[in-house]
């Protein structure tokens, strides 16, 4: 079991007052899954994301990855919690550090004083399962946002994670490159690699096989993709957005329409609304 | 007509072996009170073209006319031209910079040379058609609020110089879904009240196909097609060539016409859709 909340709550400290931005969560996250946590901003997911490794420790409660604790002072034990548990952010610009992508993916790796034969080895295997290989020597600066963010990607794959936590990589892409992201991230889960992805698009929840929606730093919905987007008004009342597909397969439902209720992709629906009549 | 565009064409970096076209005879009219959208692949010169409007890229060849304001002149009067045409950026929250809300939306109306008065009437109209609350903000730090109210703060920046025009570069891009529908009903309320016409730049197909009257489609540089979203999306080989996606609702119809249903109709927006399938179901 990589990671585990038990009863986690996180404040951050403000001047006057502190805000709770997680509150009382308990969860598990299973091996090799592929979970969508959703919500509004300032709903709690980012923070939520930022304890699975580390980057932040509970207040109270306990944070387990295979057992450690990350309320660890022990700066090795961190080091191979974040190891396990690779983070990409949402800013794909605020990433990069080298001016050539492969020394771009050999800084982790490097760190973990890994052989200098191995690097190579692990920058082929990165750049590959991003899509990559081609701009190896290449600078970063001018690819695209959906690019940049599937080098970020790679860079987090060269340190071997078991867990990969895309804290709204998405946000900032066009839709192509948040196409290209959600590819390698399915890719990956494939792989075996365990994917946390956190969004406040819900048409990449469906992709997902469980869901969790945040709302006030609490757990308010969990769920596979079906159970959730089935409860349309708690949806709709944590002010997030159903695929639009499905939306339209809410209202012709409520038209009268002898539609099954359930997750609709464009074609689908259109095979169901051909059906009807 | 409040904008006039004719046979841009614009070149970064000319006369050096780093020279790339941007724009390449470029046409476009606008007139009062048209919301238009502006759609096209990243690097399909969107961005130069809006940024010719308002004078941020001077004019290399072709004319450029925002009402009376001919830019080809050698010295148009920018200052009226930019009183004129309302300019919100991508992610214009990083652009914030003063101490106060109220300092910040200031900012624009004071270099229009504005009476204190004026100023100030203006700045606490703004603030307040943007959705905030005058006296609870005008004293905060800009820096302190949400994503979305700092938005917001930016956009009203922007609409405290009056502009008749107002420009916005993906406007919804990175905000979460109620952001985005905050925002998209203040431009619609925008129009309505203080700014007739509306442009924007947006890769969401959806909202383009709800909110807009008009669609441009770039592809290298060029204006591919300009009409009503139905023409546009309803294109099959343009929006091939142009590698563009569609709405949601248009994705639907032509999985259905695949399958040997036709509503004979070419619905863009989701009030549409429903009224097409509720007319086929009864037909």
């Amino acid at each position: 079991m990589p990671i585990k909340f038990e009863n986690v709550n996180y404040e951050y400290p403000t001047e006057d007052k502190s805000v709770v931005a997680v509150k009382g969560v308990t969860l598990e996250i299973e091996d090799g899954s592929f979970v969508c946590v959703c919500g509004e901003n300032g709903s709690g997911k980012s923070t939520l994301a930022k304890l699975m490794n580390g980057l932040l420790a509970p207040t109270s409660g306990v944070v387990t990855v295979d057992g450690r604790s990350t309320a660890t002072e022990e700066e090795t034990e961190l080091f191979a919690i974040r190891q396990k548990v690779g983070m990409v952010f949402q800013n794909p610009d605020n990433q990069m550090i080298a001016s050539i992508i492969e020394d771009e993916i050999a800084f982790g790796p490097e760190n973990l004083g890994v052989p200098r034969e191995e690097i190579g080895e692990r920058i082929d295997y990165a750049l590959s399962a991003v899509g990559m290989t081609e701009y190896r020597y290449n600078t970063p600066y001018k690819l695209s946002g959906g690019q940049k963010q599937r080098i970020a990607i790679a860079a987090v794959l060269a340190m071997k994670p078991e867990v990969l936590v895309l804290d709204e990589s998405t946000a900032m892409l066009d839709p192509k490159g948040r196409a290209e992201v959600i590819k390698v991230a399915e890719e990956l889960n494939k792989q075996g690699i365990t994917i946390v992805l956190i969004t406040h698009f819900m048409e990449e929840a469906t992709r997902a096989d469980r869901v969790i929606v945040m709302n006030g730093g609490s757990v308010v919905m969990d769920g596979t993709p079906a159970e959730i987007f089935r409860k349309r008004e708690e949806i709709e009342r944590y002010d997030l957005e159903l695929p639009v597909a499905d939306a339209i397969a809410a209202a012709l439902i409520g038209e009268g329409l002898p539609l099954e209720d359930r997750i609709y992709s464009a074609s689908e629906l259109a095979e169901a609304i051909c059906r009807s009549k | 007509m409040s904008i006039e565009v004719k046979d841009l064409s614009y070149v970064y970096s000319p006369g050096t072996p780093y020279a790339a076209t941007a724009l390449d005879h470029v046409d476009l009219t606008v007139s009062e009170g048209d919301f238009v959208g502006i759609i096209g692949k990243t690097g399909s010169g969107k961005s130069t073209f809006i940024q010719h409007l308002n004078a941020l890229i001077r004019l290399q060849s072709g004319s450029i006319k925002v009402y009376d304001i001919d830019l080809t002149e050698k010295k148009p009067d920018l200052k009226r031209l930019r009183g004129t045409v309302g300019m919100v950026m991508q992610y214009p929250e990083y652009q914030l910079f003063d101490e106060t809300v109220e300092k910040d939306v200031s900012y624009g109306p004071k270099n229009l040379g504005l009476s204190e008065e004026e100023i100030k009437g203006r700045v606490r109209e703004a603030i307040n058609l943007v959705g905030l609350d005058y006296e609870d903000v005008r004293d905060r730090s800009p820096f302190e609020l949400s994503g979305g109210q700092k938005r917001r703060v930016a956009i009203a920046g922007v609409i405290a110089m009056r502009p008749r025009i107002l420009i916005l570069d993906e406007p919804t891009a990175g905000l979460d879904p109620r952001g985005k529908k905050e925002i998209l009903a203040l431009v619609k309320r925008l129009k309505e009240t203080s700014s007739p016409t509306v442009i924007i730049i947006s890769h969401d197909m959806d909202a383009v196909a709800e909110n807009c009257d008009k669609v441009a489609l770039f592809s290298g540089g060029k204006i591919e097609k300009v009409g009503a979203p139905r023409e546009i999306f309803y294109d099959d080989e343009l929006l091939l060539r142009a590698e563009m996606d569609v709405p949601t609702v248009v994705k639907i119809v032509k999985e259905m016409e695949k399958k040997g249903v036709t509503l004979g109709e070419k619905p863009v927006t989701r009030s549409e859709f429903l009224a097409s399938v509720k007319r086929w179901r009864n037909g």
